[in-house]
């Protein structure tokens, strides 16, 4: 069944949309990331426009965030404190990262900067994340019923000033890393159409030390209102949000969630971060490849105006 | 009274050759609907005469249909430290978003090249591109690039022969739209020539345009930015709770 989508202006298969968000669903349902990482380019490769993809799945992300956060409330697994300091962070990285983006879509190299941002994000976190599940894998299997893992230790993290407390995350930590961690959230979130739970929950696990189980609720009331923000931005300086295509995305995304998290529960975190990590990879390559190798067309065409 | 009648004499001959188009159209405006793939238009028409076929020479038919015309800009990538990047840009003034030039024959002989110079005919004639940047030496293969990736994408067609002409009267020919049109009206022009100098044209046009759910969406977004995008939010934030509603029942169930 071929459906219009009037913002983006063309015309595609319904049903390639519902399985595709279903697709997507599972994963993220799977390991509780947002899923617009693996989304984005999937819709840049089935042909709709760049500018409705990044907008429009930031529209989608709002919308499974929202029915995911509302678990997490009941479960009270949402750290609001850490939450708030950092969208505050989120909503000034949100805002510089739409200047950037109209202004590198003025000069034609939009494509160019969501790849490379993909290129280098995807690559560094995939790395970074494969490496740790491996080791945790092998220590867990060396040290079987052994010792509890040894306590954090001080970093320059817990030196810098203006501390805060967070309660429901037993810190006791300055708010200028959570703030970093938003702005830095902010930006991915406008240019490459993610809720940027891939990058942020690595960076809270890893850099802030917040327990595991507050981290993928308090990033997720994150998210709703940074993509939630970033949807506004691009809807009234773009016209570039379909909202079509984010309902048809949406519908498969949540039904696939939910059949993703009772896969997730079933495994170990450590293997599912060894997939995840495994999965960023791959998709890092994929674009890699396409920056590296000679297209097959050379020329492209674009909207004029904009100077 | 000779005189008169000389003068007759000498028009004679333009009145024998006056032929006129009469036109007819499947369909004069598209509607893009939710569920719009693509349509098909059929264009036919007859040639109307006060005299007798002029045999001297074959009747042809050129119909063109255009979309709206629009400035584009050519990007060209260029291997830069390794990756590929968009680096020479060419504006092309006017290209239009659609066009088909369908024909009884091959172009270069129905139609002469003055002729299609100055009506701007074939699609090559049809873009207009105004002087590139100084640095860019190539300009023609940008305005190419235009036309290759229009053609690849079914919006530029070229359909020498596909104008069926029958005793020099009836024509017919019908043309693909693809399923990304641009709104807007069409101009569809039909040329009849005779040793490739046009000797009869009209001029009419399609209406292409959203209706419906597509056409109230479309102007709600550009007219009203706020509003859309909260109505976005809130009708995904509906749909993704109801989902997941739906499914919790499904699992109780």
């Amino acid at each position: 069944m071929q459906i219009y989508l009037p913002i983006a202006e063309v015309s595609v298969n319904a049903f390639l949309l519902l399985g595709l968000g279903g697709m997507v669903g599972i994963l993220s349902g799977m390991f509780g990331v947002g899923g617009g990482f693996l989304m984005t380019p999937l819709l840049f490769f089935i042909g709709i426009p760049p500018a409705v993809a990044v907008a429009t799945e930031a529209n989608q992300i709002v919308a499974s965030s929202f029915s995911g956060v509302l678990a997490h409330f009941r479960r009270k697994t949402v750290d609001l404190k850490m939450g708030t300091v950092l969208l505050v962070g989120g909503l000034t990285g949100a805002a510089l990262g739409v200047v950037v983006f109209n202004y590198l879509k003025s000069l034609g190299q939009v494509d160019l900067l969501v790849k490379l941002c993909y290129v280098v994000f995807l690559g560094i976190i995939g790395s970074l994340m494969f490496v740790e599940s491996v080791n945790a894998i092998r220590k867990a299997r060396g040290a079987a019923g052994g010792a509890p893992a040894k306590r954090r230790q001080r970093t320059w993290v817990h030196a810098l000033p203006m501390k805060m407390r967070f309660r429901t995350s037993g810190l006791y930590i300055s708010v200028i890393p959570p703030l970093i961690v938003g702005v830095l959230v902010g930006i991915l979130s406008a240019i490459m159409g993610v809720g940027g739970g891939f990058i942020m929950v690595p960076a809270m696990i890893y850099l802030l030390g917040m327990p595991t189980k507050v981290v993928v609720g308090t990033s997720l009331f994150q998210i709703i209102f940074v993509t939630g923000f970033t949807t506004m931005l691009h809807a009234t300086t773009n016209y570039t949000v379909d909202v079509v295509l984010a309902v048809l995305l949406l519908v498969g995304g949540v039904i696939g969630a939910q059949i993703g998290t009772r896969i997730g529960v079933k495994m170990k975190a450590e293997q599912l971060r060894v997939l995840l990590a495994m999965m960023v990879l791959v998709v890092c390559g994929k674009l890699a490849l396409d920056l590296l190798l000679q297209p097959s067309e050379l020329y492209s065409l674009g909207a004029a105006g904009g100077h | 009274m000779f005189r008169i009648f000389l003068t007759l004499l000498f028009l004679l001959p333009t009145f024998a050759t006056a032929e006129e188009v009469v036109l007819g159209l499947s369909k004069d405006n598209v509607a893009i609907t939710t569920s719009f793939d693509g349509s098909e238009i059929l264009i036919f028409g007859a040639v109307k005469r006060e005299a007798p076929i002029d045999q001297s020479s074959p009747l042809e038919v050129v119909i063109t249909v255009a979309g709206p015309s629009e400035p584009v800009v050519v990007r060209r990538k260029e291997n830069v430290f390794g990756i590929w990047v968009n680096t020479d840009a060419v504006e092309v003034d006017a290209a239009p978003s659609f066009y088909a030039v369908a024909t009884t024959g091959p172009i270069d002989q129905v139609l002469s090249n003055t002729e299609d110079l100055r009506q701007k005919i074939t699609i090559d004639n049809a873009i207009r591109s105004v002087g590139a940047p100084a640095n860019i030496t190539d300009a023609e293969s940008f305005t190419d690039a235009v036309i290759r990736i229009k053609q690849s994408q079914g919006l530029y067609q070229t359909l020498e022969g596909q104008v069926a002409l029958d005793q020099q009267t009836l024509f017919r020919t019908s043309i693909d739209m693809p399923a990304d049109l641009t709104e807007g009206d069409y101009s569809t022009r039909i040329f009849l020539t005779r040793d490739g100098q046009i000797v009869g044209d009209y001029e009419t046009s399609i209406a292409v345009q959203k209706v419906g759910l597509e056409r109230f969406l479309f102007n709600m977004s550009r007219e009203q930015p706020v509003w859309y995008g909260l109505m976005s939010l809130a009708i995904a934030i509906a749909a993704g709770w109801g989902a997941s509603a739906v499914f919790r029942i499904f699992r109780a169930g």
